[in-house]
């Protein structure tokens, strides 16, 4: 094998990366953005169920987490496609939605503490329900106020995703195994280069985040 | 334009209201009825409960005991009629309180847009005619950081009115305003007064309450001790604590 099957190899493997890391993002903005309102609803059994589930998934290991969704989900007969390598990239990233989505929670929930609680009954005021107040003026600034350390969240995640790579899924670490396989002369060589693939990746995130928060900054 | 119901109920009543924090009782047995069209100042030493009366009326706070209708409807406990009951009763806050992530316009069209499902055109027509009343028609495309706070005070006025209430709540609206901003908000509120609307002014602006209150309520320790038109009130007050009190605020 040469270097150009070997490049060909990691490509697959960046792009499985990538795949897992874009479905995660949804899963887990969408799941933390979800606990986060539950966490400040008028509701206490919405609060408190919000609450044990951010203490329980947060403070399990997300090697565990993967274990429970690989494993537990089948025996559940919980399965989301018939392609066994399909089935292993959901459950992959459900774990990792489902475990990141705590971290979510927790970072927007700091934000929503942030906006000044006399726009919230000024919204109210106007007749706007908890959801459209939650909706159109808490959460859209909270997460403007949470950029940064949302950001750390995310490449956090993007960094999980090599867990995975135990789990059956075809990404950049279980790439980098199967070229060490192939090329044992090009240890080195081949750790490095995954190495520079994450920091690129990692680094392209942080310019995003950088770039979201310099355009998305709100005056006050 | 004074809007009479056939037969003449108050705009808002509040019956045998009673309020507390914990042990602290903040409102004690509060009756007040309020006439279409009456402007209702209400004044008070600190603490004596004034913000927890206003925002009473549109269930910003609970109540524990008591009453209060609007325009014959009870308050609702929650959910969507709550919400709907808001609508109609419009409130300005003494920090402005305006949604920072918005525009000007943005502001004063979300309400009528998202409760009173307004189409966009219609709102934003509606609105920078309000915008035109209030004075600010020229800033409805900045954010309300890039106003001063007489500006931001009337935008509020401006996103209050949007929803066309039956009554409006001001809660000490010029006490955050630099001196030389108070007239352009008070000037607003007096035009808004001949007019006709129904209001509720927690304030200690004398001049104000002269020249467009009906009546003052003189609150302390949670309780109305004193209702009286303006000009009597300032110059004979009839209990102690009101005159203890106007005595206070007069040397300054
Ligand atoms: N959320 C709250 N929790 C506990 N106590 C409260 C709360 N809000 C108000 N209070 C207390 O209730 C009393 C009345 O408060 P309120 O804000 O209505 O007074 P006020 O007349 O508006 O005073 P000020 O002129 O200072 O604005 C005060 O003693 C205050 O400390
Ligand atoms: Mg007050």
């Amino acid at each position: 094998m040469d270097i150009f099957d070997l490049s060909g190899l990691f490509l697959s493997g960046a792009w499985g990366t990538l795949r897992l890391f874009l479905l995660a993002l949804v899963g887990s903005l969408a799941l933390g953005t979800l606990l986060a309102a539950m966490r400040v609803s008028p509701t206490p059994v919405l609060r408190g169920a919000a609450a044990t589930y951010v203490t329980v998934v947060r403070n399990t290991p997300l090697t565990l987490v993967m274990f429970f969704c690989a494993f537990g989900l089948p025996i559940l007969d919980i399965q989301f496609a018939s392609d066994r390598g399909l089935n292993s990239f959901f459950y992959a990233s459900l774990a990792l939605s489902a475990y990141t989505a705590c971290f979510v929670a927790e970072t927007l929930r700091s934000g929503i503490a942030a906006i000044p609680v006399g726009q919230a009954e000024a919204a109210r005021a106007i007749g706007l329900s908890f959801r459209q107040t939650l909706s159109l003026i808490v959460l859209p600034q909270a997460f403007r106020t949470v950029i940064p350390p949302l950001g750390s969240v995310v490449i956090a995640m993007l960094k999980n995703t090599s867990i995975a790579s135990a789990f059956n899924n075809r990404e950049l670490i279980s790439a980098m195994r199967s070229g060490i396989e192939i090329r044992g002369d090009m240890v080195i060589t081949i750790l490095i280069a995954t190495a520079l693939i994450y920091l690129v990746l990692a680094l392209g995130l942080g310019r995003i985040f950088d770039l979201l928060e310099r355009k998305l900054v709100i005056l006050r | 334009m004074i809007q009479h119901t056939s037969e003449q109920r108050p705009l808002v009543q509040m019956r045998q209201v009673q309020k507390f924090f914990g042990d602290f009782q903040a409102l004690k047995d509060i009756d007040l009825d309020i006439q279409a069209g009456e402007v209702v100042v209400v004044i008070g030493p600190s603490g004596s409960g004034k913000s927890t009366l206003c925002r009473t009326i549109n269930r910003l706070e609970t109540i524990d005991s008591g009453e209060i209708l609007i325009d014959g409807e009870k308050l609702p406990e929650e959910g969507a009629r709550l919400a709907k009951l808001r609508s109609d009763v419009g409130m300005v806050f003494q920090s402005f309180n305006l949604f920072a992530h918005k525009t000007i316009l943005e502001n004063v069209t979300l309400g009528p847009m998202k409760v009173r499902r307004l189409p966009a055109a219609k709102a934003k027509e509606e609105a920078m005619a309000l915008l035109e009343r209030v004075g600010v028609a020229h800033q409805a495309q900045k954010y309300p950081a890039q106003l001063s706070g007489g500006q931001q005070q009337r935008v509020a006025i401006a996103r209050a009115l949007a929803m066309k209430p039956k009554v409006m709540l001001f809660d000490e609206p010029t006490s955050a305003l630099d001196p030389e901003m108070i007239n352009e908000v008070l000037d607003v509120m007096v035009t808004l007064a001949k007019e006709g609307m129904t209001m509720v002014v927690v304030t200690h602006e004398m001049g104000f309450a002269r020249k467009a209150a009906n009546r003052v309520v003189f609150m302390a320790d949670g309780q109305i001790v004193e209702v009286a038109e303006p000009e009597e009130f300032f110059t004979n007050p009839q209990s102690a604590r009101a005159k203890d009190f106007l005595s206070k605020i007069l040397t300054h």
